[in-house]
């Protein structure tokens, strides 16, 4: 049989990161091919290069025994491959024919659409799926399930014969995904080669037939879905050296419960999350992208609003409705995209430092004591380290990890002695990594509570004394930090996910 | 994440759930309340000749208003259209009075070029990636002056033309029925309207239009050439400038090359009472009709009870942020 595709030696760089390093992947005809990884592993990348939104930059692509570069969307289509978005890209405000025709609809002389025809041959695609939805509705008034459903209809439309699914299940629940795969099945018979990519290690043992495991842009193998136990597949995933230096993780006894969350449950995001940490504590939350880790930190500090659950700081319970609260509490919150969130890049250095502390600085009238800003700047520059040749230098001069202890400058300023710390070291270098990670010891040291969300394993278990381990909103383990817990126990548990988590209905 | 809102719905009275209905629903009732308003107010404001003076101010707006309409939906904006159309109206001054060329040449060649400097327009957001707000302030500018230098400042009177002067203010509907006496530049405001509306609910473009507008990156990614789609809707709103351009100049029979800055600001005001989202992606022509007759009515009734002018301003300004805030808080609501 030949192949649908064959991907060898496939290179791609990004300003500054080798996103794909000589990555292989195959695609028989009626085949489900699961292609797996961790975030960032290059899988989006590989097959945004195979449906012709990226270029690659080395190596060879053939289509049915034909080589083949696809500049555009529009030409990966000609050549049979579709693909749905992780990130649903519809046009909410057109309807649901209208989105799945974009670029093809049926015309009538001097541009003039045949509007009939759109809905009839929506209508036809539709009832081949078995879905019952009126072609005329406008996509902005669906539910997320149902605009999933649409977009696997519009790639089917083109009648493709590659099919690629980034996440397609992501916001599906069970008897959508059952739908799903009666559909996947019947595209099989029909001879259309399926690209599965997703997190949820039960729905390959269901679909897949192979799977492809990729790891920081590289290909790492290609094993048998249903005879390969899931262990082995995390496994791969993840098999990077675990690091350097053993966690010493500290006996902290009875040392004092600062914060304590109980029952924290927001819509989907937020599932009764309860857990507490102590006094000189690192609590690490690890998860997969989605998981619910900085929707919890941004609950406890009142950036988002939750439906219920109490938080206590030092025994006693805290009304958080803002962050204005929260920082009052003595939580200090250091957003993942400090650009954004975290720093006025703009400003210089002991400004950003004294943001959080105004009224501390000001005098009679609102006149600022720039004197006193300075100094205290500074104390904070020497005691953290922070390499900046002066006080009054641009923030967005200085690097990702200086930048970063400006932040952290901010809330010890601030008198927060709870500091959470959301993908602390993303956009830093290696060598500034291990510099943050040592002051968040030495945070820790001094009494602070600190919580670190990340994405990245190493990370989380260089640094967590224990471990709390999220998964679609639920807390589904706290483990011990230090060599007992391997990145497999982690990952077991980031994927855990509910079975049958919701009744089907058509209103949720 | 949206799951709260986004619940099925089984489509409330169907004409309410379409894009920016509510809005012109809203504005609609607020032109009748404003017509029976001034009527109360002034015996001399519901005069038929009153009616037609409004229609008639209206003509101009109101196609500047469409090609607004048209660039608004797709999520940028063009404030170049006022300069626009003065550069059009100088244009059919020098082809008609300057060369000497019959009308119907003078008509084509402001349309013409009105489409023209639309695709430029045009090319720079689609191709140079200019932000539309940046990339028609130039223009703008770039037409204000030409229209002067083309014109050495003077204004281009169109008395070697007979007839130029009908075509805004004829009344072809008058000749049919004398108890009507419409000027032809209100018929060819609604002609434009209607066209535009065709345009806009029939045709690829107008669908390509509110794709835009709506997600940009969806439509590119399902292989549409974005680019060139977006050229053409901006070489059609210059079109329709052109239009104006005739009509204006028709009216003071005369192309005034110091004319037209501000009108643009008028024409999106029009669009934005009439219920257009200035995000792009929703948007309709009779609610921008809708739009630049209380925007007419308004000037003309506040007119007729002598207020003074500076106080019309005032009053514009503080409607169009309150149709702006009405459109918000529905949109608030329903996410």
């Amino acid at each position: 049989m030949t192949k649908l595709v064959d991907m060898t030696g496939i290179d791609k760089h990004f300003p500054g990161v080798h996103a794909l390093k000589s990555v292989q992947f195959d695609l028989f005809p009626g085949e489900v091919h699961a292609l797996m990884g961790e975030n960032g592993a290059g899988k989006s990348t590989l097959m945004k290069i195979l449906s012709g939104i990226y270029q690659r930059d080395g190596g060879d692509l053939v289509i049915e025994g034909k080589s083949v570069s696809p500049t555009t969307p529009r030409e990966a289509q000609d050549l049979g491959i579709g693909i749905i978005h992780q990130e649903l890209s519809l046009m909410n405000d057109l309807t649901v024919a209208q989105n799945i025709f974009i670029g093809r609809e049926p015309r009538k002389s001097f541009g003039r659409l045949d509007e009939a025809a759109l809905n009839a041959q929506t209508a036809e695609i539709f009832a081949s799926m078995n879905l019952s939805l009126d072609p005329k509705t406008l996509v902005g008034s669906l539910t997320i399930a149902k605009q999933q459903m649409v977009e696997i209809a519009k790639a089917l439309s083109y009648r493709s014969k590659v099919l690629i699914m980034d996440e397609p299940t992501a916001a599906l629940n069970d008897a959508e995904i059952a739908e799903l795969f009666v559909i996947i099945r019947r595209l099989k018979a029909e001879g259309v080669g399926i690209v599965y990519i997703s997190h949820k290690m039960d729905e390959l043992k269901q679909i897949a037939d192979r799977v492809t495991v990729m790891r920081d842009g590289e290909y790492v193998g290609t094993v048998d879905a249903t005879d390969t136990p899931i262990s082995r597949i995390i496994a791969m995933m993840v098999g990077r050296e675990v690091n350097e230096e053993p966690l010493d993780v500290p006996d902290l006894g009875e040392a004092e419960v600062s914060l304590q969350v109980s029952n924290l449950t927001r819509g989907k995001d937020i599932r009764e999350v309860s857990f507490s940490v102590q006094k000189g504590e690192i609590l690490g939350f690890a998860g997969l992208m989605g998981a619910g880790r900085t929707e919890v930190a941004r609950a406890i500090f009142g950036a988002d609003s939750k439906d219920s659950g109490e938080i206590r700081v030092h025994g006693k319970p805290v009304s958080i409705k803002s962050p204005k609260d929260a920082v009052r509490a003595g939580i200090g919150y250091l957003s993942e995209d400090r650009k954004h969130f975290g720093l006025a890049t703009g400003m210089n250095v002991r400004d950003n430092i004294a943001l959080a502390s105004m009224d501390v600085f000001t005098g009679t009238g609102g006149v600022l004591n720039d004197g006193e800003i300075s100094t205290t700047a500074k104390s904070y520059i020497k005691q953290l380290g922070i390499r900046t040749p002066s006080d009054v230098q641009e923030v967005r001069l200085l690097s990702g990890g200086n930048q970063q202890k400006v932040v952290i400058a901010k809330w010890l300023l601030r008198d927060c002695d709870i500091l959470i710390f959301d993908e602390p070291t993303r956009g830093i270098d290696v060598g500034a990594k291990s510099e943050i990670y040592k002051l968040l010891e030495e945070l820790a040291d001094q009494g602070k509570t600190i919580i670190v969300i990340s994405s990245e394993l190493p990370e989380i278990m260089r640094l967590s004394h224990r471990i709390a381990v999220m998964c679609e909103g639920r807390l589904t383990g706290i483990l011990p930090g230090g060599k007992d817990t391997t990145q497999e126990d982690i990952m077991h548990l980031a994927t855990q996910r509910k079975a049958a988590m919701q009744v089907t209905g058509t209103v949720q | 994440m949206t799951t709260a809102t986004d619940i099925d719905k089984k489509k409330p009275l169907s004409g309410l759930s379409e894009s920016g209905a509510y809005q012109k629903l809203l504005a609609f009732a607020s032109l009748i309340a404003l017509l029976i308003g001034f009527s109360i107010a002034s015996p001399n404001f519901m005069q038929t000749s009153n009616m037609i003076a409004i229609l008639q101010a209206t003509s101009v707006n109101g196609v500047l208003a469409v090609a607004a309409t048209l660039i608004i939906i797709t999520g940028g904006i063009d404030l170049s259209l006022g300069t626009l159309m003065t550069f059009c109206a100088v244009i059919a001054g020098v082809v008609l009075t300057y060369l000497g060329m019959p009308l119907l040449l003078g008509v084509a060649a402001a349309i013409g070029a009105g489409a023209l400097c639309g695709l430029c327009s045009g090319t720079f957001v689609a191709k140079m990636k200019i932000p539309p707000f940046i990339a028609t302030l130039g223009m703008m500018l770039i037409l204000k002056g030409l229209s002067l230098v083309i014109s050495g400042t003077r204004p281009i009177y169109f008395n070697d033309t007979p007839g130029f002067d009908q075509i805004s203010r004829g009344s072809l509907i008058g000749e049919v029925f004398p108890a009507l006496p419409i000027p032809n530049g209100v018929l060819i405001l609604f002609l434009v309207a209607i066209a535009a509306s065709y345009i806009l609910g029939r045709t690829v473009l107008g669908r390509y239009t509110f794709a835009l507008g709506s997600n940009e990156e969806a439509v590119r990614l399902s292989g549409v050439n974005t680019d060139m789609w977006k050229m053409r809707i901006y070489a059609l709103a210059g079109a329709i400038c052109g239009i104006a351009g005739i009509l204006i100049a028709s009216r003071l029979n005369s192309a005034q090359p110091a004319l037209g800055l501000g009108y643009e600001l008028e024409a999106i005001a029009a669009v934005v009472i009439g219920g257009t989202s200035l995000s792009g992606g929703r948007g309709t022509i009779l609610g921008t009709l809708i739009g630049a007759l209380i925007m007419a009515v308004l000037t003309n009734g506040l007119r007729v009870l002598s207020v003074a002018q500076e106080w019309q301003t005032v009053v514009t300004g503080a409607i169009i942020i309150l149709a702006v805030y009405a459109d918000m808080a529905r949109r608030k609501k329903t996410g």
